[in-house]
């Protein structure tokens, strides 16, 4: 069977792309412009004085200190996040797969914290751990533990890094459900007659066949945590304390929206578009290679 | 597979990336319609505390042009004007229900009130709707966006620009001075003031006497804060002494005024953009060092940025607060005890002291666009007018528990016996004008404050974690804030 589909009619190939070239110029390609050619640019927030100052603002931010120090919180917390995430999200999906009672019932809770707005999630994990009226960061305090988010950097970073997992494991677990769901029953049992043990059942066999899998959820996560994590961090600790959870995103948001500082703001968002693309380029560069396609 | 999951994976990428540009629409990062003033906000009488309710902005909240009620028709025949406020509920209900009555007092003029979100997301919005020529009217701006909107000539008109092109005898001197100056440049004002307070310390009669503690004799001084805060803990009347929010705005723009030192030079920038930030003065260290010290002891207890200290008061957990004047709706809605209000501690060994303390909140800017016509500039003056008047200005300050912007307003809400049945009412207004305002306590005007604001915080935390001294602390801050307004002044210049 040929697979290539023969179009007679020469517009309409065009035609049928049109939709997702307009949805991605408008919300990508034009705003992207927008921030490089603000970002040469130094302007006060009205747009009354312009000025052109071509790599100035580049120049400005990478010689800041302070926005070393937020890649630095940006690199530790998403590689802890991603880790984080990964690791539970499949050793939960690793476990609702066997055939146990209530495997039903585990999936469906295990996909409830997906259903959150970030923000929303961030206001739960605060009922539970904020140190004044937190139920649980209470009880650490009375323990014994000094627990403070606000004050403590270390304690905060670990605030976040948890409540970000916590909404991203049940995408994640997903994915990871459906691709052990996908391992045909043979290749197990087969693995299984020959005597592998849980662990060497799954080293051996399942982790290699969801590798596909495995490996667009690293992508991803990098992703969400340099992007999406937002929320969370703003709704817990607005960068705080210090600036001990100030990442690359909230430096542009803090930078941009409060402090008006548009073209800075703008050369971050440039910066930011580079690291990311390089780091995905870097994961489909070496990580691929270990990858098995089926 | 292989190049179909890299290209569909960059697209995800510069897509989430695009959408975090900051593109002139307010658009990723915009507040959910419902979302309570935050930010560099100060007063919030019933505002949520941060880490309860206060929505925050998310990607997945609605845009803030998103009005959930439909507006009223406009009657026809009225000269109609936009004016885009940034308060939540309850007060903007005030303020809405303030500009109905203004509508059906007119049958000329229409105000169209629209709220916009938190007051940074109203001023992203004003921002970006004056570069699409398209800015609304009259727009309400927090105090510390002063400097920014006073920078943008051309963008906006001055009050007394305003009163002179539309025939309208504006006296500044009814207003409070300390409200006033803060949004003038010499005598002429500049935008017009609508919702200030201050803050005022808030105690615990309850604990007080518990503590064993005279709650008719409230600690004046820092040394008696002090004392009476340890007493409150080692006694175990409550958990913590002292708390309070607006770390900034309270303790150290306030400090400033009362002790009659400088934020910065230049009258606190005042005077020009060149001003150089003051705050590093061997005073301004104490204070820190009196405060990391009364945390070591367990006395004293740092409750977080902006209004996220609040809770602590109501909840019993703190015996005292310094807070905004503004928080007494909330204190008396959510406290299951007695409490009183007395002054903001000084250090009595300063020579002079305390002078007023100064304002925070938020007051209306007139905006240019293309197109504007006589017409609509007189119905803008003609609503400045009346919420001039002392009867609207009494029922504002009654309502909200903001101050009343004018004395007039202050001596009818005083005729209609309001300070007998809600005694300390009236300390707020006293503390602001129990001094005339000397160059350091009129107010301030620094560029970028808001982002200062932070950089404060971010010094002192650190201090109070013990990573630096007081003194490493207020150096840096000065150091980084005067940064910080030199990158102001070269973009204005």
């Amino acid at each position: 069977m040929q697979r290539r589909a023969i179009f007679n009619n020469r517009i309409l190939p065009y035609f049928l792309l049109l939709p997702q070239l307009v949805i991605t110029i408008i919300f990508f390609f034009w705003p992207a412009s927008q921030a490089i050619y603000q970002s040469v640019l130094e302007q006060d927030p009205f747009g009354l004085r312009t000025r052109f100052v071509f790599l100035e603002n580049f120049q400005t931010v990478l010689s800041d200190p302070l926005y070393i120090e937020a890649i630095q919180v940006t690199a530790i917390f998403s590689v802890s996040v991603t880790l984080f995430v990964m690791v539970l999200a499949l050793f939960f999906a690793v476990m609702a797969d066997r055939q146990i009672r209530g495997a039903q019932t585990y999936k469906t809770l295990l996909l409830w914290p997906y259903a959150l707005a970030p923000a929303v999630a961030a206001v739960l994990w605060n009922f539970i751990f904020n140190p004044f009226i937190g139920i649980f960061g209470r009880a650490l305090n009375d323990w014994g533990l000094l627990w403070d988010y606000k004050l403590n950097g270390t304690h905060a970073l670990i605030l976040i890094v948890i409540a970000s997992s916590w909404k991203q494991i049940a995408h994640n677990f997903l994915f990871f459900l459906a691709g052990l769901q996908s391992i045909p029953a043979a290749v197990v049992e087969a693995a299984m007659i020959d005597g592998a043990g849980a662990w060497k059942l799954f080293r051996s066999v399942l982790f290699p066949l969801i590798s596909p899998t495995t490996f667009y959820l690293l992508t991803i996560n990098m992703v969400f945590a340099f992007f999406d994590t937002f929320g969370v961090i703003h709704a817990l600790t607005d960068g705080g304390p210090g600036r001990s959870t100030t990442t690359l995103m909230y430096k542009v948001y803090s930078d941009g929206y409060v402090n008006l500082n548009l073209g800075q703001s703008a050369a971050q968002s440039v910066i930011l578009m580079l690291i990311v693309s390089a780091l995905v380029w870097l994961q489909f560069r070496f990580v691929e290679g270990k990858v098995h396609y089926a | 597979m292989k190049r179909t999951l890299l290209v569909l994976t960059l697209i995800a990428v510069f897509a989430t990336i695009a959408a975090c540009a900051p593109a002139p629409t307010p658009a990723p990062t915009a507040a959910p319609p419902t979302a309570a003033p935050k930010a560099t906000e100060a007063p919030k009488p019933t505002a949520a505390p941060k880490p309860t309710e206060a929505p925050k902005p998310t990607t997945a909240a609605p845009a803030p042009t998103a009005t959930t009620a439909p507006r009223p028709t406009v009657p026809p025949g009225r000269v109609k004007v936009e004016f885009w406020f940034g308060l939540g509920k309850p007060l903007g209900d005030v303020l809405e229900a303030i500009v109905m009555d203004f509508n059906k007092s007119q049958d000329k003029y229409y105000v169209d009130a629209i709220y916009k979100g938190g007051y940074v997301d109203t001023m992203n919005a004003a921002i970006a709707a004056y570069r699409a020529g398209k800015a609304p009217h009259i727009v309400q701006m927090f105090e510390v966006g002063t400097a920014t909107m006073m920078a943008a000539k051309g963008a906006i008109k001055p009050v007394y620009q305003l009163a002179q092109e539309t025939g309208w005898n504006l006296d500044p001197k009814i207003y409070i001075p300390a409200v006033r100056g803060y949004y003038s440049e010499g005598d002429k004002m500049i935008s017009m003031p609508l919702n200030s307070s201050t803050p005022i310390m808030y105690y615990n009669i309850d604990a007080f006497k518990k503590a064993g503690l005279d709650p008719t004799k409230p600690p004046k001084t820092w040394a008696e804060t002090r004392a009476a805060a340890k007493k409150l803990v080692e006694s175990g009347a409550t958990k913590c002494g002292l708390t309070f929010e607006w770390p900034t705005w309270i303790h150290l723009e306030n400090f400033s005024a009362l002790h009659n030192i400088p934020l910065a030079t230049k009258a606190n920038g005042m005077l020009g953009m060149d001003a150089e930030l003051k705050f590093n003065s061997d005073l301004h260290i104490r204070l820190l060092q009196t405060l990391m010290d009364m945390a070591k002891e367990g006395s004293f207890k740092y409750g977080g940025r902006d209004g996220a200290a609040t809770v602590l008061f109501p909840s019993g957990e703190c015996g005292i607060i310094h807070a905004s004047s503004a928080a007494r709706a909330r204190i008396q809605r959510e406290s299951k005890f007695a409490w009183g209000v007395t002054y903001l501690p000084y250090f009595d060994d300063v020579p002079g002291v305390p002078k007023n303390s100064i304002i925070g909140g938020a007051s209306l800017w007139v905006m240019n666009a293309p197109g504007r016509t006589a017409d609509e500039y007189k119905a803008i003056a003609e609503f400045f007018k009346y919420i001039s008047k002392p009867e609207v200005d009494a029922r504002w300050h009654q309502e909200t528990g903001y101050l009343p912007i004018t004395h007039a307003g202050n001596d009818k809400t005083k005729a209609d016996g309001y300070y007998q049945k809600n005694p300390g009412a009236d300390l707020p207004y006293l503390q602001l004008t129990r001094t005339e305002p000397t160059e350091n306590s009129l107010g301030l005007r620094l560029g970028n404050m808001p982002q200062i604001r932070i950089v404060v915080y971010e010094e002192w935390e650190k201090a109070f974690q013990g990573q630096q001294t007081a003194k490493q602390a207020m150096d840096n801050a000065v150091k980084r804030g005067n940064e910080i307004l030199r990158e102001f002044e070269k973009t204005y210049k």
